[in-house]
């Protein structure tokens, strides 16, 4: 007997990618019995599912940010075990964009396919590097998927921000970052990069990045922001989730540098139009070039996109000579 | 290329003067010879080659990349240089040597226009997307980040630590990569000699004084003499060569060759340009219409012919005059002129009183074109660059006011990025509301805070940092004059609009028409 056709057991629905056979939803976007989780943010990780699949550290992080309404049971799976549901195994294997993040592989009577959910390539001193997976489907990503988008190495972003310290001393550096998984990351790499002052925190990121903690990831000195003296922020670095950055809030700190981490500030005018100082290009998804890369590497014959610039990759995939297609998925966000 | 390149990068990003001092200073005093001096004639505007059009570039990105992917990304980023910068591919690797600023620009300046695509590639190869980015603002024209160069100049002369008008003395005299510049700055060499050149005089420049503050001065030591809508320029002739200068000191010759024709030899004369026809000065719209343009056509020399009205007199064969006293040198000016009169070039009239309140009557009076106020001049003062307090003083005439609405409210930039602090106000046509222009400035802090906040809480819709506002405010806003204007919706522009009052307490219906601002048209 060959193999089914992967429209046969896999569904873009509304409500998100659901596997028929194994009765489950991939990342669904409204409350469903069965879903598999790929990582703890918020456009990906819903609230309100009565069973829950996902790796133990995303279990933490959806219980740190939901408690009760996090799911009715949760189900860790760790990074290589497997599970059956229905006539389906699943397998979460590591994806590289946060801690916890998964890859999710399916098997159904020999036919393999990954949904790669949100992933990088590059190394991450705050999660398990992304792990290749060869299948016959690949549904990928696209956030960044316009040859456009390139990351620089982010040691050298980080280095940026050091060098800019340097040379605004009085100034207070505000930097922008992602409640989850880019606050411990740029943490992290200043502490690699030999910054070992303490850092200020919004409160927005404190929970987060006390987690974090628990779980393992060191980080050094982090300092909550409340009933700190205008004066001693001079010369220090403050993590702010993005919203934050333009918002009243900035008002109290003395003189801010305004930086902003992500993979957009590789746009000047998107860096110019939030107002943004100092662009920091450190993002947590797959650029263009890992991206392509990645979907020739997997080994897939067909490769569908869920979210992001669709069409330039599928554009790509189809010329390269693979079978692709956009899902068009809603509601993803293009935060990062 | 790398270090120019980042120096580019955090200039375009950095809104604070000071920020932006701070990173060319830095960066005189970390980079070498000659690369600082050709950075130095980048941010300068000195740096001349025939540059590459934007199709050149384009052309050579779409023989690398796929076109369709071109397509998509520059309809993305928005912005041509930039989207080539990011979109070839990386490096091959260190082996290939990233060219400096020096080569790229010693090269560029034998290439012809032809050129300058094959130039260009291998270095593109060499750079990454900073250093593309760079180098494409460099070839496709100006840079664009917010620097003039004046501000350069002065960085320089703060990194040095000596005045910017030491520099701008002998700056006309110099050329890229300005190597005796550097070496005299840094203490090696003595300041370079500059020669028989038309160097540029730093200009004197006036305080705003109010009707309240005159009755401290003593009318019989000053002169006075009106204040000319245009705009302030310097003539300087010197050893066969004329040029006229900007305030800021840039040499904008080219865009006024009449001008340069009418210029007599050995002197410096300072005074303003304005459009002038028949001995009448046209409205400074008219003048605008010069100076959006490097270099005139014939038609626009002939609709607009521009003209200098003399104020002062600065050096003559060779002598210095700004030592001597203002009314020695007017003087001067009056005799000069009376031998040296052409046409191109007239003397602005001493304004005579022998009170305050009879020259207000006379400010007052002034309703004509070209008028902005009047100038008080110490008789005794001598010619001292900057802005010093006590002997010029400005009196605008009082500026007209109109009743608007607030309409739209936009983020505002640096220190004020937290705020909504740029203003687009309306006035009434028939039941709708047109803008008229965009304010932001005249208001204290305080108020800002509350405007904020009304803004942020009155908000009907929004496009990325601008919120269009529910009409319910009245802006009082005062300006100097209000001219016809292709640019706007409503068809005309206010010149110099900033906010009076804010009436929390007035009914919008009560608002100014347009037909009230287009009658106040000069």
């Amino acid at each position: 007997m060959s193999a089914p056709r992967p429209e046969v057991w896999i569904k873009a629905t509304s409500a998100g990618l659901y596997c028929e056979p194994g009765s489950f939803y991939i990342d669904p976007l409204r409350p469903v019995p069965r879903a598999v989780i790929t990582h703890g943010h918020g456009d990906h990780a819903r609230p309100g599912n009565d069973q829950v699949l996902a790796t133990p550290g995303t279990i933490a992080i959806m219980r740190e940010r939901y408690g009760e309404a996090a799911g009715g049971s949760l189900q860790a799976l760790s990074y290589g075990e497997t599970v059956i549901s229905g006539d389906v195994t699943v397998r979460l294997v590591p994806a590289g964009h946060v801690l916890g993040s998964a890859q999710v592989v399916l098997e159904y009577r020999g036919s393999r396919i990954v949904v790669s959910g949100d992933y990088k390539r590059r190394p991450d001193p705050t999660c398990a590097p992304f792990e290749l997976c060869t299948c016959d489907v690949f549904i990928t990503e696209a956030t960044f998927g316009l040859p456009v988008f390139r990351h620089p190495p982010d040691i050298q972003e980080i280095d940026k921000l050091l060098h800019s310290l340097g040379l605004f001393p009085d100034r207070c550096h505000l930097v922008g970052v992602y409640a989850l998984g880019k606050c411990q990351r740029v943490l992290a790499l200043l502490r690699r990069a030999g910054y070992e002052e303490p850092v200020y925190l919004h409160g927005a990121l404190t929970k987060l990045t006390e987690l974090y903690e628990r779980l393992g990831v060191r980080l050094g000195p982090v300092l909550p922001l409340t009933g700190v003296a205008r004066e001693a922020l001079k010369g220090r670095i403050v993590l702010a989730p993005p919203s934050a950055i333009a918002d009243p809030w900035s008002r109290r700190l003395p003189e801010p540098v305004v930086a902003l981490a992500s993979g957009w500030m590789r746009v000047r005018q998107r860096a110019k139009a939030r107002g943004v100082e100092l662009p920091l290009v450190i993002s947590d998804h797959a650029d263009w070039d890992e991206l392509t890369a990645t979907i020739d590497e997997v080994g897939a014959e067909e490769i569908w996109v869920t979210h992001g610039r669709e069409e330039a990759l599928v554009h790509y995939a189809t010329k390269k000579g693979y079978r692709a297609r956009g899902l068009a998925l809603v509601g993803f966000e293009e935060d990062e | 290329m790398n270090r120019f390149a980042a120096l580019l990068d955090a200039l375009l990003f950095t809104p604070s003067r000071n920020g932006k001092l701070r990173l060319m200073k830095e960066y005189f005093a970390t980079v070498g010879d000659p690369e600082r001096g050709w950075a130095l004639a980048a941010l300068t505007g000195e740096l001349v080659f025939g540059a590459a059009k934007p199709n050149q570039v384009r052309a050579l990105a779409a023989a690398r990349v796929d076109p369709e992917l071109l397509e998509w990304s520059y309809d993305f980023v928005g912005d041509l240089a930039e989207t080539v910068s990011l979109i070839l591919p990386e490096a091959a690797g260190p082996e290939i040597p990233i060219p400096s600023l020096a080569e790229i620009v010693e090269q560029l300046k034998r290439a012809s226009r032809d050129e300058v695509g094959r130039l260009l590639e291998p270095w593109l190869d060499a750079l990454d997307a900073t250093g593309r980015w760079a180098l494409l603002k460099l070839v496709t024209g100006s840079l664009r980040i917010g620097v003039s160069a004046r501000l350069a100049k002065t960085a320089l002369a703060e990194w040095g630590g000596v005045g910017v008008d030491r520099i701008e003395e002998i700056w006309h005299g110099l050329i890229p990569p300005y190597r005796p510049l550097f070496d005299w700055l840094e203490g090696r060499l003595p300041a370079p000699e500059t020669g028989d050149l038309p160097n540029f005089c730093p200009l004197m420049l006036a305080q705003p004084i109010e009707d309240s503050e005159l009755e401290g001065l003593e009318p019989g030591d000053y002169l006075a003499e009106w204040k000319w809508d245009g705009i302030r320029v310097q003539l300087a002739a010197r050893a066969g060569d004329r040029r006229l200068y900007s305030r800021s000191g840039d040499d904008i010759g080219a865009a006024f060759p009449e001008v340069l024709a009418a210029m007599p030899a050995e002197v410096t004369l300072d005074g303003e340009l304005l459009v002038l026809r028949d001995g009448e000065v046209a409205s400074f719209n008219d003048l605008q219409q010069r100076l959006n343009r490097k270099i005139p056509t014939s038609k626009l020399l002939q609709d607009y012919p521009a003209a200098v009205r003399l104020y002062d007199i600065l050096r003559e064969d060779a002598q210095d005059l700004r030592g001597l006293s203002f009314a020695e040198r007017r003087r001067r000016l009056e005799l000069w002129y009376a031998r040296e009169a052409r046409s191109g070039l007239d003397l602005s009239p001493l304004v005579p009183f022998t009170s305050w309140d009879e020259l207000r009557e006379l400010r007052n009076g002034a309703r004509e074109l070209g008028i902005e106020g009047l100038m008080l001049k110490r008789a005794g003062s001598t010619y001292v660059s900057g802005r010093p307090k006590g002997p010029w003083f400005k009196w605008k005439r009082g500026a007209l006011t109109l009743d608007t609405v607030l309409m739209y409210a936009q983020r505002g930039h640096g220190k004020r990025s937290s705020f909504y602090s740029d203003y687009t106000f309306g006035a009434w046509h028939g039941d709708e509301l047109v803008p008229v222009g965009k304010a932001y400035s005249g208001f204290t802090d305080e108020e800002l805070r509350r405007l904020d906040r009304w803004v942020r809480n009155n908000t009907v819709q929004r496009w990325g940092p601008v919120r269009e506002v529910s009409p319910q405010i009245v802006l009082e806003i005062s300006f100097d004059s209000v001219h016809r204007s292709t640019r706007h919706k409503s068809g005309v522009a206010m010149r110099f609009p900033r906010i009076h009052r804010i009436r929390w307490d007035k009914p919008v219906r009560e608002a100014d028409s347009l037909e009230v601002l287009e009658r106040l048209l000069t």
